[in-house]
C-alpha cells in the first residue's frame, strides 16, 4: 500500500511536485501520465527515497522514505528515465552485479525475469551499450527485478523505445502483477495508460484526477466532434475565434471539437462550417479518450 | 562481503575494458617519469669553469690538468680575485669556479692536508651538483694517487658552496618530486572521475537505491586504484634505479608502505573531489588545477620552499606531497629509518583521516 499525502517540491521558483495525493493498492499497475516536465521523475524520487519532499508525506506499508530509507530500498526495485546500467559490461555481467549487490543470485529469483530475460539471453556476452533500445530497457526491467522487490518503481520505461517493444513492455509489467508486485510507472504517451489499473494524470506539479481508464475517459463531460478538412490550420484559427468554442486541437488527421452548446450535432456543425466557407468539412461524434479527458482537464488548470 | 566483491570485480571491468584509462594509468607514469627524468639528468661535457689559484704551485697545475682531461671540464677564466666570481656568473659563462688557497701545495705536502673549495652556480642545481660531484671525484682520485706513490696519508679538503641555490635541488632529489606528483594525479583523478562518472550516467542513483552502504561504495572504488597504483610506484622505482641510477638507500619495504600511505591519501583527496564535483569534466579541473601545479610549485619539488615567500611557505604545509617528499628522500637519498620519518608519515595518515571523514560525510545517500 502507498500513500502520497499531500507531497510537495520546490525547486527554487518552480515548483515540481505541488500538493500531490493518491494511494496505491497493493499489487496494482498504477501509471502516472503526464508530459514531459509535469513533476513524475521527482514525484517517483520522492516516493523511492532519493529526494526529501519539502513538505507532505509517503508511506510505503507504512515506512517513511525520509526516515527508514534502508528497509525501503531493500524492497524497491527502480529503473530510471535514463538507461543507467553499465555500458561497458556485458548483458549478463550487469545482471549479475545487481543480483549480487542485492544479495541475491541471478538463478533464485530466474523465475521472475524469465520471460524477459529469455529475449535479451541470446545476447548475454554483448555489451550492454551496444544493445537496441528495447533491448536495453528489458535488461534494465531485469536488473531491477532480480532481487524480488515488493514495489517496481518505473520512470518513462517506453521513451524512446519502438512501438513494438513497448507493447511487449506493458505486455511484460502486466504479467508481473501475477508475482503480486506493485508497479508504479510513468509514461508521456497517454495511450499507454489503458494498460494501467489505475492512473493518475500529472500536469504542472498537480495531479489533475486519478481514477481507472475507463473511469477518466467516461468523465468527459460534453459532446466530442471529430471534425476533418484540407485546410486544417485555417479550421482551426476559425473555430478558436468563434464565440461558442469551447475547444479545439489536432487530433491526428482530425480536430477534436467541444462546443459551449447544448442543442448542438453534427448536422448543425457542417451547416455551420459550409457557411464558414470549408465545403469539404466532414463532422463526426466520437468517442472521447483519455487524451481528450487530458486535455480537458488541462484546460481547467490553465 | 560478497557485494563488495563484486563491486571491485565490477570496478576492475571498467578500469581494463576502457583503453584511454589503462592508457592514463600505465602509459602516462610511465612517460612521464622517462621525460622528466632525461629532461633533469643530463650528460656534462666541456662544462666551462673558472679557476682562482691562489698558489700557482706543482700540486694545483696537476689537479687543474686532471680536471682538463677528464674531458668533462674546460678552463674559460682564470680569476684574480674572490669578488669576480659574482660577476662571472652573473654573465653566465662558467658554472664553477674551482678555488685552491694560498700555499696549498706546500701544506698538502708538508702537513699532510690543504683545502680546495669548490663554487657553483646553482641557479640551475642539477648541473651544479653535477659538476661538483666529478670535481670533488677527480680531486679525490688525485689525492688518492699521490699518497699511493709516495706513501702518505695526506687529505685534500674540498669544500663545495652553492651560490643562489644552497639546499641543492635537482637530479636525484627530482626523482621523489616526480613520484609524489604521478601518483597524486593519477590517482585523485582517476577516482574521482570514476565516482563522477557513475553520477554523470545515472547509475548513482541505483546504486543509492541498492543495499551497498556509502563506505562500500568508496571502498569498492579505491580498492582497484590502490593496486593499480602501488604497481605503478613499483615501476617508477624500478626505472629511477635501473634507467637513472637513482640509489635507494634505505629500506624498500618503508619505502613502499610509505608509497601506500601517499597513495590512500591520494585516493581519499580523490573520493572528496568526487563529493564535490557534479561531472568528470569538473572532477577532471579539479584534479589537475588543484592538484598538479601545488604539487609541482609548493612541494619543494622543483622550487625550494625556503626560498619562497612566507605565505607560500605556510601553503606548502597543508601539500600533501610536501611531505610525502621529504620522506622519500630520507629514505632514498639519505637512507634514514622509521625513527626518522614517523612525524611525517602521521601527518600523511591525519590527512587521509581528514579526507576519508570529509568525504563519508559529504557523500549524500539522496539526490537533493
Amino acid at each position: 500500500m502507498i500513500e502520497v499525502r499531500n507531497l510537495k517540491k520546490q525547486y527554487g521558483d518552480l515548483i515540481a511536485v505541488n500538493d500531490v495525493s493518491f494511494s496505491v493498492n497493493e499489487g496494482e499497475l498504477f501509471g502516472v501520465i503526464g508530459p514531459d516536465g509535469a513533476g513524475k521523475t521527482t514525484l517517483f524520487r520522492m516516493i523511492n527515497s532519493l529526494i526529501i519532499p519539502d513538505s507532505g508525506s509517503v508511506s510505503l506499508w507504512g515506512l517513511n522514505p525520509v526516515t527508514d530509507y534502508k528497509a525501503i530500498r531493500e524492497m524497491i526495485g527502480y529503473m530510471p528515465g535514463r538507461f543507467s546500467l553499465y555500458e561497458d559490461l556485458s548483458v549478463e555481467e550487469n545482471l549479475e552485479f545487481f543480483a549480487t549487490v542485492f544479495g541475491t543470485t541471478i538463478e533464485e529469483n530466474y523465475h521472475l525475469i524469465k520471460d524477459i530475460y529469455a529475449q535479451i539471453e541470446p545476447f548475454k556476452k554483448r555489451k550492454a551499450g551496444q544493445l537496441s533500445g528495447g533491448m536495453k530497457q528489458k535488461l534494465a526491467l531485469s536488473c531491477a527485478l532480480i532481487h524480488k522487490p515488493r514495489i517496481l518503481v518505473l520512470d518513462e520505461p517506453t521513451t524512446g523505445v519502438d512501438a513494438v517493444s513497448r507493447y511487449e513492455f506493458w505486455d511484460m509489467l502486466i504479467k508481473l502483477k501475477q508475482n503480486n508486485i506493485t508497479i508504479l510507472v510513468s509514461t508521456p504517451y497517454m495511450d499507454e495508460a489503458s494498460k494501467c489499473d489505475r492512473v493518475a494524470l500529472m500536469q504542472n506539479g498537480h495531479v489533475l484526477m486519478v481514477d481507472t481508464p475507463w473511469g477518466i475517459e467516461n468523465g468527459f463531460s460534453t459532446s466530442l466532434y471529430g471534425l476533418k478538412t484540407i485546410n486544417k490550420y485555417k479550421l482551426i484559427q476559425f473555430l478558436r475565434s468563434s464565440v461558442s468554442c469551447k475547444s479545439v486541437y489536432p487530433f491526428g488527421e482530425y480536430l477534436h471539437y467541444c462546443d459551449k452548446r447544448e442543442d448542438v450535432n453534427e448536422k448543425i456543425l457542417i451547416e455551420e462550417l459550409k457557411q464558414a466557407g470549408f465545403f469539404d468539412a466532414i463532422v463526426d461524434e466520437v468517442k472521447p479518450g483519455i487524451e481528450d479527458r487530458f486535455m480537458e482537464l488541462m484546460g481547467n488548470v490553465i | 562481503m560478497k557485494r563488495l566483491k563484486a563491486f571491485i570485480k565490477k570496478e576492475f571491468m571498467h578500469i581494463f575494458r576502457d583503453s584511454r584509462t589503462m592508457l592514463i594509468l600505465f602509459a602516462m607514469p610511465i612517460a612521464q617519469i622517462l621525460i622528466f627524468g632525461y629532461v633533469v639528468v643530463s650528460d656534462i661535457n666541456d662544462a666551462k669553469i673558472g679557476i682562482l689559484d691562489k698558489s700557482k704551485d706543482v700540486v694545483t697545475r696537476e689537479i687543474i690538468y686532471k680536471l682538463v682531461a677528464s674531458g668533462y671540464f674546460q678552463i674559460s677564466d682564470y680569476l684574480i680575485h674572490e669578488n669576480d666570481i659574482q660577476a662571472l656568473f652573473r654573465r653566465g659563462d662558467i658554472s664553477m669556479v674551482v678555488v685552491f688557497e694560498s700555499g696549498f701545495g706546500t701544506s698538502f705536502n708538508k702537513e699532510g692536508e690543504a683545502n680546495v673549495q669548490l663554487i657553483a652556480d646553482a641557479s640551475d642545481a642539477n648541473t651544479a651538483r653535477l659538476l661538483c660531484n666529478y670535481a670533488e671525484g677527480i680531486i679525490y682520485q688525485y689525492s688518492l694517487e699521490q699518497n699511493k706513490l709516495m706513501g702518505y696519508a695526506n687529505h685534500l679538503n674540498t669544500e663545495v658552496r652553492m651560490f643562489y641555490n644552497e639546499e641543492l635541488e635537482g637530479v636525484y632529489m627530482s626523482i621523489p618530486g616526480i613520484m609524489a606528483m604521478i601518483l597524486i594525479l593519477i590517482s585523485a583523478m582517476m577516482t574521482s572521475i570514476s565516482i563522477t562518472r557513475e553520477k554523470e550516467f545515472g547509475s548513482m542513483e541505483v546504486l543509492l537505491l541498492s543495499p551497498l552502504r556509502p563506505m562500500q561504495i568508496i571502498v569498492g572504488k579505491v580498492v582497484p586504484y590502490v593496486v593499480l597504483s602501488f604497481v605503478n610506484t613499483i615501476t617508477i622505482l624500478l626505472i629511477s634505479v635501473f634507467v637513472f641510477k637513482v640509489p635507494i638507500q634505505g629500506s624498500v619495504l618503508l619505502l613502499l608502505f610509505v608509497s601506500l600511505l601517499y597513495i590512500i591519501l591520494s585516493l581519499s583527496l580523490g573520493i572528496f573531489i568526487s563529493t564535490i564535483a557534479k561531472n568528470q569534466m569538473v572532477a577532471m579541473f579539479i584534479s589537475l588545477f588543484a592538484l598538479m601545479l601545488p604539487t609541482i610549485l609548493l612541494s619543494g619539488f622543483i622550487f625550494p620552499i625556503e626560498n619562497m615567500p612566507f605565505l607560500l611557505q605556510a601553503l606548502s604545509l597543508i601539500m600533501p606531497p610536501r611531505w610525502f617528499v621529504i620522506i622519500v628522500k630520507k629514505i632514498m637519498l639519505q637512507g634514514v629509518g622509521l625513527m626518522y620519518v614517523w612525524k611525517e608519515m602521521l601527518i600523511l595518515i591525519g590527512f587521509i583521516v581528514l579526507f576519508l571523514v570529509l568525504s563519508v560525510k559529504k557523500f549524500k545517500v539522496r539526490l537533493l
